[in-house]
């Protein structure tokens, strides 16, 4: 399964390769009046409805010929085996990066409460016990519809409505409770064990403490974690994608492609929902299967909570 | 248990304040957001309009007396307008609640069932092909986009092969009350119920088959056994029993997922008109107000849920209750 996710990551990094230097196409612009060759014939991209009532046009089917319209049209005419590539990339970077803020934000939050005590842990318990028991999918969408439409503006800071780095943090802030606690957990057990209290003794400082005794400890358990929650990020992206509040046209990720397949498309050129649902299900089973290997390898105790 | 009741309980209510804080902040105090320019959809408008629709909405007092006319709208006198169709929302959320609500219950009641089933079947016969292909199904079932999913099971049951006598049955999406014809009704969830539930009832096989096969070495079973007692009494009256507990309460966590995420998606392509399309509808809009009641609605009904399970939870399991 590892191999698998490696080719598929090969495969979405190489997207500019094969849209224009084999392809041909551009995958943003759209391109209703375009022709493409098929069995030597030239073709419109966009041929006329020929079933109900013949009005519109239908986007062409798979020609299943890698150098034209491999995976049929959209319905702007754009190459979609070029844009399932293209969105293939943004949804491995916004499922890579979320997945990142997770766990550090979740790691240095679960340090924090499980190795000061008192106080702090008393907040931040309390905090991540208010998130958790929020739906994330819910959090997401508050988040996102506020966000999304509206620069976000703080100070200096400047978001673009349309830029990617939002989906980003919103995802890997609403699943930071999922990372934070176990790991607050992993803190409270290892300052009870005898190697910590050894270097206590020894009079190490707070910080020798939580460099060497702590966070390297620590690091086992994130690190199990990182491929399922990037899982879930991914899976999470694509549902904001498919309610129009997670990556915004005409920039494209698997959900977004769905959603156009989805909408409009799905009985007259099913492909282009297929193509990315079953991109998205196979790189998350391959990070799931990833994440099981690597907690089987490492730690056979750590338990994660999985979702859809 | 009454100490564990009123403590959970506590702690519930203080959540639920919590979380209508957070949402209450999230739409109506996000720097660099305004909700009144959004109210008029973002177009140039004079700020004369701005500052009327700022008042009409109170949105120009301070933030805790907004907060509190917020929350006195939403259930106390129940007349929180729309922004945009400027109808009341709570009755928008009320008659949207039965299609919500019967989704989950159906799909709910075929995931534990079907988890049960299988799940008991991976642990008898372990190690055999059944066995593997339960997991299987489980790691692909928690792979799959649940709206993807539901919109290829469309595709096939609508179209592909809604002429064949596997579909034939499959009335349009959408739904169909329980009150107004119950086969109707039936049919019209059947497919939304399955989707939803295939999700989850592998992953959930797995966790009772992995507890039910530990549940089998621990020493009260072997005391069962030689005490003489069949096999199926020993799995489903030894075994089973304490491998639900930990069931149980996983499916509490999943629940709140369920109602906040699959549910939504599942409505929107199935065209189910719950709260989850009602809040798929004002996404489109940027209706803020009922996107707010219908997130701090559905994030009670998780909440209040969770708390019933743990209480389910303690009264199955003693020990729970002194904590």
């Amino acid at each position: 399964m590892l191999g698998v996710f490696i080719a598929i990551v090969l495969l979405c990094l190489a997207a500019p390769l094969y849209a224009h230097d084999v392809a041909h196409t551009h995958p943003f612009v759209s391109t209703p009046d375009g022709t493409t060759i098929v069995n030597g014939k030239r073709v419109p991209v966009m041929p006329p409805s020929t079933t109900g009532l013949g009005l519109g046009s239908t986007p062409i089917g798979p020609t299943w010929d890698v150098h034209h319209y491999f995976l049929g049209a959209d319905n702007l005419g754009r190459d979609v085996a070029a844009r399932l590539l293209y969105g293939g990339r943004n949804s491995l970077l916004i499922g890579f990066l979320a997945g990142l803020i997770t766990c550090i934000a979740g790691t240095i939050i679960g340090v924090a409460a499980g190795f000061f005590g008192g106080v702090t842990d008393g907040v931040i318990s309390r905090v991540l016990e208010i998130i958790w028991a929020f739906p994330v999918y819910l959090f997401a969408i508050c988040l996102s519809i506020v966000l999304i439409n509206q620069d976000f503006v703080l100070g200096p800071l400047r978001i673009g409505s349309g830029s990617l780095a939002l989906p980003i943090v919103i995802i890997g802030v609403v699943y930071i409770p999922y990372v934070a606690r176990p790991v607050r957990g992993e803190t409270l057990s290892l300052r009870r064990r005898e190697f910590v209290e050894a270097s206590i003794g020894l009079g190490a400082s707070r910080t020798r403490l939580l460099r060497k005794d702590i966070l390297p400890n620590v690091a086992t358990t994130v690190i199990v974690l990182f491929p399922l929650v990037m899982a879930i990020a991914m899976l999470t992206e694509a549902a904001l994608s498919f309610l129009n509040i997670g990556v915004q046209p005409p920039n494209a990720s698997w959900g977004t492609i769905i959603q156009d397949g989805t909408s409009a498309l799905l009985y007259t050129q099913p492909t282009v929902a297929l193509a990315p649902g079953i991109a998205i299900a196979v790189t998350v089973l391959a990070l799931n299967v990833l994440g099981d290997g690597i907690r089987d390898a490492l730690d056979p105790r750590a338990k994660v909570r999985r979702r859809g | 248990m009454w100490r564990f009741v009123l403590k959970r309980m506590a702690s519930a209510l203080f959540v639920m304040f919590s979380i209508s804080v957070l949402v209450f902040l999230i739409f109506f105090a996000t720097p660099g957001t305004d909700p009144a320019v959004r109210v008029l959809g973002g177009k140039n408008v004079s700020p004369q309009t701005v500052r009327e629709v700022r008042h009409d909405y109170g949105l120009d007092r301070p933030l805790p007396v907004q907060y509190a006319l917020m929350m006195k709208k939403l259930f106390i006198t129940r007349n929180l307008q729309s922004f945009v169709s400027r109808s009341q929302v709570v009755p928008q959320i009320v008659a949207a609640a039965p299609v919500t609500f019967s989704l989950v219950l159906g799909a709910s009641v075929l995931w534990i069932l079907f988890a049960i089933g299988l799940g008991m079947l991976a642990a008898v016969f372990r190690g055999t092909a059944l066995d593997v292909m339960v997991m299987v199904i489980g790691l692909i079932g928690i792979s799959m986009p649940v709206f993807w999913l539901g919109a290829e099971v469309n595709n096939v049951s609508q179209h592909l092969y809604h002429h064949s006598f596997l579909f034939s049955w499959v009335p349009p999406p959408g739904y169909v009350p329980l009150t107004q014809s119950p086969l109707g009704w039936f049919k019209s969830l059947l497919l939304p119920w399955l989707t939803l539930s295939v999700l989850y009832i592998g992953l959930y096989a797995r966790v009772l088959r992995s507890s039910l096969v530990e549940a089998q070495e621990e020493d009260y079973v072997r005391t069962a056994r030689a005490k003489g007692l069949t096999e199926r009494r020993v799995l489903l009256r030894h075994s089973l029993r304490t491998s639900l507990i930990a069931f149980v309460s996983l499916f509490g966590l999943d629940f709140g997922a369920l109602v906040g995420g699959g549910a939504l998606l599942v409505e929107v392509v199935f065209n189910l008109h719950g709260l989850g399309w009602l809040t798929y509808t004002s996404l489109g809009q940027f209706d803020l107000p009922v996107i707010m009641a219908t997130v701090i609605y559905a994030a009670f009904f998780v909440v209040v849920v969770n708390a019933a399970v743990d209480l389910l939870y303690a009264l199955l399991d003693p020990r729970v209750r002194h904590v």
